[in-house]
């Protein structure tokens, strides 16, 4: 399409609303997207002009991120998501049946235009799936009568703003509160008590309370701000307030690890404690702007966190003198993702800030001294952010007197699969998977996945572990499965995800997760030999030892794991001769079938084996 | 040890602060199998052919700075079978048919595949449908033979000042794209002079009207190993530097 005058007024209003500034790209792109239901070339040529890159800078940004797509997609654009806990929902017969409702097939558009249906990474609803979304914004429990309603809906093209409220509704679940959920939080209380206290002593009882990163790697928050506080060694003459360079708080809530959805519970119930959080870690590390990360598929957040900030603003707790504490100026800012898990990863999560691709950056250094723009930058978990507010309130003891040596104080847990009550849990550090089996009412479980894809799948005999980093570490996924469940499916959807989500930086991840999903696949569909099981085992260590991030580092997790624990379940579906090509003779007749028109018997061939 | 001092593969090396591991060697003439690395450039660190084992631990010797007691393992054999697989994967994701190819012999890749004792590319091809663009008068784009090493990017980039290339998509995905409306190469700034046209590794750019006048058999590769050669030119540039 060539862009018309009404068009080029919408982009320049989109370009000025976010001060024509090339960091704020994937948000620019993303009122592209939701305004055009696609990225045209054309508005990408307008926008790479008025933002000063090159093309191939906005092209390229536009290719990474699943949300952002080149084609038009459909006014009403709805994906499903393919998490194994949404599978175990049934997922897949719901999207069959709404793709038969709606007359579209998925990966499609339909004909008309009204109507896209896809597939999409984990919604973070798994305690209440199957879930989806619609323009971005949750479905929960979708249910056949939900679709039918769904599809008459369609049908009627009602406006989206019309759609009931309840089939958005998104309920917390929290089942068992501890320090953290408890509530009754008063905010700006833990700001106040920072001032009493002072800097040093501030940052004295955060490392009394041993607090560690909440998002699954564990580095110790007193010690990260401490460095971030420090800044680089070039810089580290600067007293506290007469700094040249500027800190960066940012909250990673790019909660993308399949069968996680604590962060949206806490964002959604508790964002002023976060937010309080992110203010103390600005106070003492001497930071004045802050973003919070929020992941595209929580767009239902994104209004009432916005609300949040206000009342922040309004009540002294944001902006400038802060608490009315002269020079302690600090806001935050909301940056939506579009569809990258490895924006997790805290310098992917920085690149896509600053309007790029999300690709892990060379370490060091350390988004710690050089981060945001090149700038001291603390990333932190929004769990950690909710504890550090919790521990400059209440102080380092109060946190430490519970949990392990090495793990102290609690972790919220998003449980989700074969249990009667799925949600959320917070447990002291040093709890046993048994207890939290136990509790979450997990009928004949044979294993549960700790720490989603990229953790561990822990089985039956290895009940009385604990959730800790001494022993099983978790960013807080947690899924339980009965013995009706299929490990192959286990391992098989998560080896899909992997691939789905490399970023394509480095050659082991970039072209290993597709190695590891083909020869996997080869094996689940009946064809694989003892030599593509050796393969699969070669390739999964290779890619874990040899790639650029955490990624890549944990995407043979699933095959290793399961194989180590259930070495005959993948055994039985194995071939029993030498070899079997993983060439399709049949297939690759495809293209010289359809330039003979033929499709008669003898244009086919049969493959022994 | 000596301060400022590792060592690699048990040989001691001195080093100078900001020196990478990469760096580091080719000075003291011990070649790290790499192929994304050139000196010309920034450093980048994705094809993971340099990765190499510090006190333990896996890193890319062209990013990872050199520090005092680093215990360097490079040329092992448990390395160099990695090596081998990354470069397996580096044939099977494109499309490398070095008999039909005009790099052959001058092309890094297929040098470096030698080098490793790579028999075969072991894995099954993926064949990717991938385009020719032959639109430009003097400079053509094969991408069945690029393996996404950003040489091009960077060095138009950062030499050229011209932004001609970049990468687009996401994990196998990935691909290099062009810098102008069509997306062609032929309404792209790149003129035939420009250092991006120069510093592809492999066959995927390539100079029109000068195939062939190196014969086969007296071009870079046919009389030396590729850490040779590598050595040789990166140490002359290392020394132009520092004198």
């Amino acid at each position: 399409m060539s862009l018309s005058d009404t068009d080029l007024e919408i982009l320049q209003g989109i370009v000025a609303r976010h001060g024509g500034a090339a960091t704020e790209l994937v948000q620019i792109l993303r009122e592209v997207q939701d305004r055009f239901r696609h990225i045209p070339r054309d508005a990408m040529q307008w926008l790479a002009e008025a933002l000063h890159v090159p093309l191939t800078r906005v092209q390229g940004v536009t290719e990474f991120y699943s949300f952002f797509s080149t084609e038009p997609r459909g006014c009403y654009d709805l994906r499903v998501s393919d998490s194994i806990t949404d599978h175990m929902l049934g997922s897949r017969e719901i999207a069959a049946y709404l793709s038969e409702k709606l007359g579209v097939a998925p990966g499609q558009t339909r004909a008309d235009g009204v109507v896209s249906l896809d597939f999409t990474s984990c919604t973070g609803l798994c305690d209440q799936g199957p879930a989806g979304l619609v323009n971005g914004l949750a479905l929960s429990q979708l249910t056949r009568e939900r679709i039918d309603r769904i599809a008459e809906l369609v049908h009627a093209e009602t406006p989206l703003e019309s759609w009931p409220a309840d089939l958005f509704e998104v309920a917390d679940n929290v089942r068992k509160p501890g320090l953290l959920l408890q509530g009754g939080f008063v905010w700006g209380s833990a700001i106040q008590k920072v001032f009493e206290r002072g800097k040093e002593e501030s940052f004295g009882e955060l490392e009394i309370s041993g607090l560690r990163g909440r998002g699954g790697a564990g580095f110790n928050t007193a010690w990260k701000w401490r460095f971030c506080y420090e800044g680089p060694e070039e810089d580290s003459f600067c007293p506290v307030d007469k700094r040249k360079v500027e800190r960066i708080v940012i909250c990673n809530a790019d909660e993308g690890e399949p069968g996680t959805f604590k962060d949206r519970v806490l964002l959604g119930s508790h964002a002023h404690q976060v937010f309080e959080g992110m203010t103390v870690c600005a106070a003492l590390v001497g930071a004045r702007q802050g973003f919070l990360y929020l992941r595209g598929e929580y767009l239902h957040l994104h209004k009432p966190l916005l609300e949040v900030l206000e009342q922040r603003r309004q009540t002294g707790l944001l902006g400038q003198n802060i608490l009315g504490r002269e020079g302690f100026d600090f806001d935050i800012k909301i940056h939506l993702g579009a569809g990258a898990y490895i924006c997790g990863e805290e310098s992917a999560l920085i690149e896509s800030l600053e309007g790029k691709r999300g690709v892990p950056r060379n370490r060091p250094p350390y988004p710690v001294t050089h981060g945001y723009l090149g700038q001291p930058t603390v990333v932190n978990n929004v769990e950690t952010f909710a504890a550090a507010a919790a521990i400059a309130l209440h102080g380092g003891e109060w946190w430490a007197s519970i949990g392990t040596e090495k793990s102290r104080g609690t972790k919220i847990l998003s449980i989700s699969g074969d249990c009667d009550r799925p949600g959320i849990y917070e447990y002291p550090f040093g709890t046993t998977l048994r207890e939290i089996l136990a509790d979450c009412g997990a009928c004949n479980p044979f294993g549960v996945q700790v720490g989603g894809p990229s953790g561990t799948f822990v089985g039956t005999g290895e009940f009385d572990r604990r959730i800790a980093f001494e022993d099983l570490p978790t960013g807080g996924s947690f899924i339980v499965f009965d013995e009706s469940r299929s490990i192959l499916d286990i391992s098989r959807n998560f080896t899909h995800f992997f691939a789905h989500e490399s970023c394509g930086f480095c050659t082991p991840c970039r072209v290993g997760t597709s190695l590891l999903r083909n020869t996997l696949d080869k094996i689940y569909s009946g064809h694989g030999t003892p030599y593509d099981l050796a393969e699969l085992i070669r390739v999964a260590k290779l890619i874990k030892g040899s790639s650029h991030c955490g990624l890549g580092q944990t995407a043979g997790n699933p095959v290793l794991t399961t194989l180590e624990r259930f070495p005959e379940l993948y055994e039985k579906l194995l071939k029993h001769i030498e070899f079997e090509p993983g060439f399709d003779l049949d297939g690759a007749l495809a293209v010289a079938r359809e330039m003979a028109g033929r499709d008669d018997a003898h244009a086919h061939l049969a493959q022994e084996g | 040890m000596k301060p400022n001092t590792i060592t690699i593969d048990g040989k001691e090396i001195p080093f100078r602060e900001g020196q990478t591991i990469m760096q580091v060697a080719t000075e003291a003439g011990v070649y790290i199998p790499h192929l994304c690395h050139n000196p010309e450039f920034t450093p980048h660190g994705s094809c993971k052919l340099c990765n190499v084992q510090v006190n333990g631990r896996t890193v890319s010797a062209c990013t990872f700075p050199a520090a005092d007691s680093q215990q360097v393992l490079n040329d092992t054999q448990e390395l160099n079978e990695d090596r081998r697989t990354i470069t397996q994967m580096l044939f099977v994701e494109g499309n490398h048919f070095c008999p039909g190819c005009e790099k052959s012999g001058n092309c890094q890749l297929q040098a470096v595949g030698y080098s490793l004792n790579m028999l075969d590319t072991h894995f099954p091809h993926f064949f990717p449908q991938r385009n020719v663009d032959a639109s430009h008068p003097d400079v053509m784009l094969d991408l069945d033979r690029c393996i996404l090493c950003e040489l091009c990017v960077r060095a138009s980039r950062d030499v050229d000042g011209k932004n001609v290339f970049g990468i687009s998509g996401r994990g196998i995905g990935a691909r290099l794209v062009v810098n102008s409306p069509s997306g062609k190469l032929v309404d792209s700034a790149l003129s035939v002079d420009d250092k991006a046209a120069q510093v592809c590794p492999v066959g995927a750019i390539l100079v029109k009207r000068c195939g062939f006048e190196v014969p086969i058999g007296q071009r870079v590769y046919d009389g030396h190993s590729v850490g040779e050669v590598a050595l040789a030119k990166e140490r002359a540039l290392a020394e132009a530097e520092h004198g």
